[in-house]
């Protein structure tokens, strides 16, 4: 694709996918979409930008790939064990106060988070009234999350996590090894709900008590940050929590006045309506 | 050349210590920002701009998210994410994969910065023994900014600024000695 012109498709793509498609990407940071979309063009081996837009236009499934590879998907579980560790030892045990615990983790990716989250309220007891609404833009990463089986070379490092983060259990026990994979417990995922959900265009689908929502806040540029905080504070009951990731705040937003960071992690709680 | 808006240093193993040399020399009125990504190992700890902080009058920041840039000032790229730079000017974070085993990775922002600033751009590549950055100069140069290296010799590890120096134009090579007065005079285009 021609470099001086690169800005110009991208945009023309965006409308495209749009138009199309009904996805709506107009709200994300575009160095970092830019960087996604040139990268796959690269990688389909792609000898004109016009061709590339054909197929983008004319193939439904091409377009699920073109989804699934310009959204970033990297994740690991108890990614940034000190965040992990405040939810054991601060959030949920406040949480396990209340007769029902609902959790909404978006833009889960492929799960590991939902996960994460899972296994410390089973350590906790409160598993079994937990509910975790795991959600993301990418049906194909959902699928991935639901089958709920990594790569086991993953798993060294998922363990100095959990330890880190405060597990205390023997972190081998929530899987069992099937050759290169490694299968979660199916009791993790016994009370996780996995469904897509676009947070640049769909409304609230419920009322949680803890909101997580990490590192992808960072792909969207500040007015769809607005509007995400905002979906956000409708979707959470007062007292509730939201946790973002480590380089992300809610302080510019105009839901903050509402807000008070609680941790010396990136978790705020509502205070008032 | 036109008038420098970023100065952005890549750095790898052996590459701090050129910074604790150079940063104390830089005077604290420079027309352009001061942008520097370096390979470290991940971790929440932020010490890096406070150990850089002790060594210059600039601001240091470590970068948050849709931070406007703006001269005169030191910024950090974060560890474990990559840094962007927004046409307008502002930086993005990125947890994209790792780029030649590196997160942030050096020709990630280099090449972001390249598009954003064209002419306006300088890049310095620092000791390392990793590719990263290479690719990244390509682009620089590609889009009418400046590149500068690392002498390799002065080089804690001169592999990375010696491979800059086979594969790519470079319009100068300092030794570290070299570095701060050669930087200062960025503000005079």
């Amino acid at each position: 694709m021609d470099s001086e012109k690169s800005s110009e498709h991208i945009e023309t793509l965006l409308g495209d996918a749009l138009e199309l498609y009904g996805y709506d990407f107009t709200g994300y940071s575009r160095a970092s979409l830019k960087r996604r979309i040139l990268r796959l063009y690269v990688l389909d081996r792609f000898v004109s930008f016009a061709e590339f837009r054909y197929r983008i236009r004319t193939d439904a499934i091409y377009f699920k790939r073109f989804i699934e590879q310009i959204t970033i998907n990297v994740t690991e579980m108890f990614r940034d064990p000190e965040f992990y560790k405040a939810l054991r030892t601060e959030i949920l045990p406040m949480l396990g106060t209340y007769p029902f615990i609902r959790i909404w983790v978006a833009g889960c990716s492929t799960g590991e988070e939902a996960y994460s989250v899972a296994i410390i309220l089973k350590e906790l007891n409160l598993l079994k009234k937990s509910l975790i609404y795991a959600t993301d833009i990418n049906s194909r990463v959902l699928e991935k999350a639901s089958q709920a089986m990594f790569p086991i070379a993953y798993m060294k490092q998922y363990s100095e996590n959990y330890i880190a983060a405060g597990g205390i259990e023997n972190f081998s026990d929530y899987y069992s090894a099937n050759y290169s994979l490694a299968k979660l417990n199916d009791e993790l995922k016994s009370k996780t709900i996995f469904s897509t959900h676009n947070l640049a265009s769909e409304n609230s689908f419920n009322e949680f008590q803890l909101i997580l929502c990490r590192n992808v806040n960072i792909y969207f540029d500040r007015d769809l940050q607005l509007k995400v905080f905002e979906l956000f504070d409708d979707s959470l009951e007062n007292l509730g929590y939201i946790g973002l990731g480590s380089k992300e705040t809610l302080e510019f937003s105009t839901i903050s006045r509402k807000y008070k960071k609680v941790s010396s992690t990136k978790i705020w709680r509502k205070i008032s309506e | 050349m036109k008038q420098c808006d970023a100065l952005i240093i890549g750095g790898s193993a052996g590459s701090l210590d050129v910074l604790f040399q150079v940063l104390p020399f830089i005077k604290s009125d420079i027309a352009f920002a001061i942008i520097i990504v370096l390979h470290r190992k991940a971790g929440n700890d932020s010490i890096l701009p406070g150990l850089l902080n002790f060594k210059t009058k600039l601001q240091v920041r470590e970068v948050e998210e849709k931070e406007k840039i703006l001269a005169a000032t030191i910024y950090i790229a974060p560890s474990d994410y990559h840094l962007l730079i927004e046409n307008d000017h502002t930086f993005s974070l990125d947890r994209s994969e790792k780029v030649n085993y590196s997160r942030p990775s050096i020709d990630v922002t280099f090449q972001s910065a390249a598009e954003v600033y064209k002419d306006h751009l300088v890049c310095l590549l620092l000791s390392g023994s990793n590719i990263d950055g290479i690719e990244g100069l390509k682009r620089v140069k590609y889009f009418g900014g400046k590149v500068i290296i690392q002498n390799p010799e002065s080089a804690a590890m001169p592999y990375m600024p010696a491979q800059a120096e086979l594969n790519v134009d470079v319009d100068k090579i300092l030794p570290i000695n070299e570095m701060a007065d050669y930087i200062n005079a960025l503000s005079q285009f």
